[in-house]
């Protein structure tokens, strides 16, 4: 069917020091600015879609973590594995998963990658091996380990890099996926999103040992703590992370930096002190690159002006794709039930009978 | 055909799958230098090694997570949960993860996952130890759940399962492994989702499946020669999907059902053959629908009380007596 629709101008994959000046240092924290500009402008227009109620259920944002998924995503090869959590939309864009299909997910439509199974928690994109936003915490860290068990068993050279928040190291999962990765020597890197909050809990009020990239030692596994804030230094320290993995040491990285806003856009954070709501005004990493790269003479204005001009155009562009898509149509409801079909699968609507009225049997029928 | 045991036929049928796909590994507590708990990987290691037969560390939710996730990068492994009491441990691995990947992104990710474990009392092991808690799964839609009864079954359903690209809860049992019973020699996988009459009758349908369809073929037998009945009996082999028309098609003929299932009543699987045979068989049926089930009580050690809390042989015989005389006095009929 030929169906129109808004082309989008889509950013290209954003994995590996890519972008046209990367070879030098300036060169490379200028593409992570802007990398950074267009996830903070995705979620902030994600933000006001949901408030629109254009999106559905929770929505979750990387406000405030931008500098540690650029940094971390740029350190992945092509063909590495990636998991995480349901904070996950600028693990998506960086993966270089197109901005509008990522945007249709949240709006729940046909194109969304998810096709509009999965909503905002649950991105998933094969080709970029994104294998999924995970909504249950801690969920992501076993499957994690089995994909780097697969990975092992073949004989790849492919790492998996499985993404957590701090709270989420206190959940059994954490353990269990820890020990076996040790034990079998598993291509993974774990790597904590330390925002100093699950919710509203602090990581002081959760953790017995606040030094969460510690926790490793448990497992005789390596470990590091880094500035989440400063995208270089992430970069690094995720390369150096992978390297350990793929030569069969797992690894844990902690990577420390702040959550800007609530928990979910409905959360309005009030839990949070008048001192910590100022602190977040300087820890914001988008404003301070920019205000590094203009003080080094790497970004003029105007360049900081047009780079943020280009991802509004751009996330405009995704909205447009969003909206263009249409719903998932009611007929394929049951599409994704099992991937092998099998007799006596279950097709019925909620209001369905099991049996169509049959004709009554005669009585005295034989028996 | 050969015969042998339920436990043979398991074992044979994972040494044939491991040696026909190389994707196919086991993983689990104490199956390689153990041989298992219950000694049906005896042997595997031996051939396969330590890469394909995984002695894991006692962590259920950690070792199943990972093996769903080796299975959404194109492995095929086979988990071995030592009985299904532990696989509370991994709920969440299975309900929220298994069961959801392939819906909840789109049909992207498939997870082609066996779990096998089996469930059952009897055995003095007191009320952690002894449950059937099959109902967990396939109450799931996402899940497939298989309970074979005999060793052909066995058989013909773990083929399946390796085979499927869905995750699968294979439902073994401690009374059956033991079981002997003909094994075809092919390797031809059976279907999961189809119910088998394994024993035609004209007089009463016995719902059953995995230990219970033992039994029920058994007073079946016995009750021919005691009691002149003609008893039939459906074994219901798959849970999830549940073959809905088989049941309802032999109460049609028959006109009365009992059903029998080795977990507790309230809530349990028998309720929802019951319903099924209520929306599907009411203007057929001439007496109600009776179920026998375990009693409502945490598994007691002692062994008095635990017989007296398992369905047995003969709660299967009094129920299908007792159904059987209230057709006949609705029939106005004095059947004894
Ligand atoms: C098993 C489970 N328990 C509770 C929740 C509800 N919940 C969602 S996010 C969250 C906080 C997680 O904190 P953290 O791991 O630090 O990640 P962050 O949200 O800060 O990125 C909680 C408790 C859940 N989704 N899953
Ligand atoms: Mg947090």
């Amino acid at each position: 069917m030929a169906k129109r629709r808004p082309t989008v101008r889509e950013p290209r994959g954003q994995h590996g020091p890519a972008g046209e000046d990367a070879a030098t240092d300036g060169g490379q924290r200028r593409e992570f600015y802007r990398r950074m500009v267009f996830i903070r402008r995705f979620e902030e227009r994600a933000a006001r879609a949901y408030t629109q109620a254009e999106i559905g259920g929770y929505c979750h944002l990387n406000l405030g973590e931008e500098a540690t998924v650029v940094g971390l995503m740029s350190a992945l090869e092509q063909t590495d594995y990636l998991f995480t959590n349901y904070r996950e939309h600028g693990y998506a864009l960086a993966r270089g998963v197109a901005a509008g299909r990522v945007m249709a997910e949240l709006y729940g439509r046909r194109d969304g990658v998810s096709k509009g199974w999965g909503g905002s928690m649950h991105l998933f994109d094969g080709n970029a091996r994104l294998l999924g936003g995970y909504g249950i915490v801690g969920g992501q860290l076993p499957l994690a380990t089995g994909a780097a068990l697969a990975i092992d068993y073949r004989g790849g050279d492919e790492a998996v890099a499985c993404v957590m928040g701090d709270g989420t190291t206190n959940i059994g999962a954490f353990h269990e996926s820890l020990n076996i990765a040790a034990l079998w020597n598993l291509p993974v890197v774990y790597v904590v999103v330390n925002n100093g909050l699950g919710m509203g809990t602090t990581v002081e009020k959760a953790s017995g040992e606040p030094e969460l990239h510690r926790k490793a030692a448990s497992y005789r596994m390596s470990s590091a703590r880094v500035d989440g804030n400063d995208p270089v230094a992430v970069r690094e320290a995720m390369l150096s992370a992978l390297a350990s993995a793929r030569s069969g040491r797992p690894f844990l990285l902690e990577a420390v930096s702040s959550r800007l806003k609530g928990h979910s856009v409905v959360d309005p954070a009030k839990y949070r002190t008048r001192e910590e709501v100022e602190a977040l005004r300087t820890s914001d990493p988008v404003a301070a690159l920019a205000f590094r790269l203009r003080d080094e003479g790497e970004l003029t204005d105007e360049a900081i002006a047009e780079i943020d001009a280009e991802a509004t155009s751009a996330v405009a562009a995704a909205v447009a794709f969003a909206e263009a898509s249409p719903a998932p149509s009611v007929d394929t409801l049951f599409d994704y039930t099992y991937a092998t079909p099998v007799p006596n699968d279950s097709r019925r609507l909620p209001g369905q009978p099991l049996f169509e009225p049959a004709p009554l049997p005669r009585i005295g029928a034989d028996r | 055909m050969s015969i042998m045991t339920y436990r043979q036929a398991l074992r044979d049928t994972l040494r044939t799958e491991m040696r026909r796909d190389p994707d196919v590994l086991l993983l689990g507590e104490e199956i390689g230098v153990f041989e298992g708990s219950y000694k049906i990987t005896a042997g595997l290691l031996a051939e396969f090694g330590e890469k394909r037969v995984r002695d894991t560390p006692i962590a259920e939710e950690g070792f199943t997570g990972a093996a769903i996730g080796a299975a959404m990068l194109g492995l095929r492994p086979v988990v071995e949960i030592m009985t299904i009491n532990f696989s509370l441990l991994a709920l969440d691995q299975i309900v929220n993860h298994a069961a959801k990947i392939y819906g909840m992104f789109g049909g992207q990710a498939r997870v082609p996952l066996v779990i096998r474990t089996p469930g059952g009392g009897g055995q003095q092991l007191g009320a952690t130890h002894s449950q059937n808690i099959e109902l967990y799964y396939a109450f799931v839609p996402g899940m497939k759940v298989v309970a074979p009864s005999n060793p052909a079954d066995a058989k013909s359903l773990l083929l399946a399962a390796i085979r499927d690209d869905d995750p699968v809860l294979f439902l073994e049992n401690l009374a059956l492994y033991n079981a002997k019973g003909e094994v075809p020699d092919d390797d031809t996988p059976g279907e999961i989702g189809r119910a088998a009459v394994t024993r035609p009758g004209r007089d009463i349908t016995v719902v059953a499946y995995s230990r219970m369809a033992a039994v029920a073929l058994t007073v079946a037998e016995r009750m021919a020669q005691t009691d002149g009945i003609d008893i039939e009996v459906v074994d219901l082999r798959s849970l999830r999907p549940l073959d809905r028309e088989t049941v309802v098609d032999s109460v049609r003929r028959t006109h009365c059902a009992v059903v029998l299932e080795d977990d507790w009543l309230t809530y349990g699987i028998g309720a929802e053959i019951a319903a099924t045979i209520s929306d599907g068989a009411f203007d057929w049926l001439d007496a109600p629908v009776r179920r026998v089930a375990m009693a409502e009580v945490p598994l007691p050690y002692a062994k008095t009380l635990e017989t007296a809390a398992l369905p047995s042989a003969d709660d299967v015989t009094t129920a299908i007596r007792q159904t059987l005389a209230s057709v006949g006095r609705r029939a106005g009929k004095d059947i004894p």
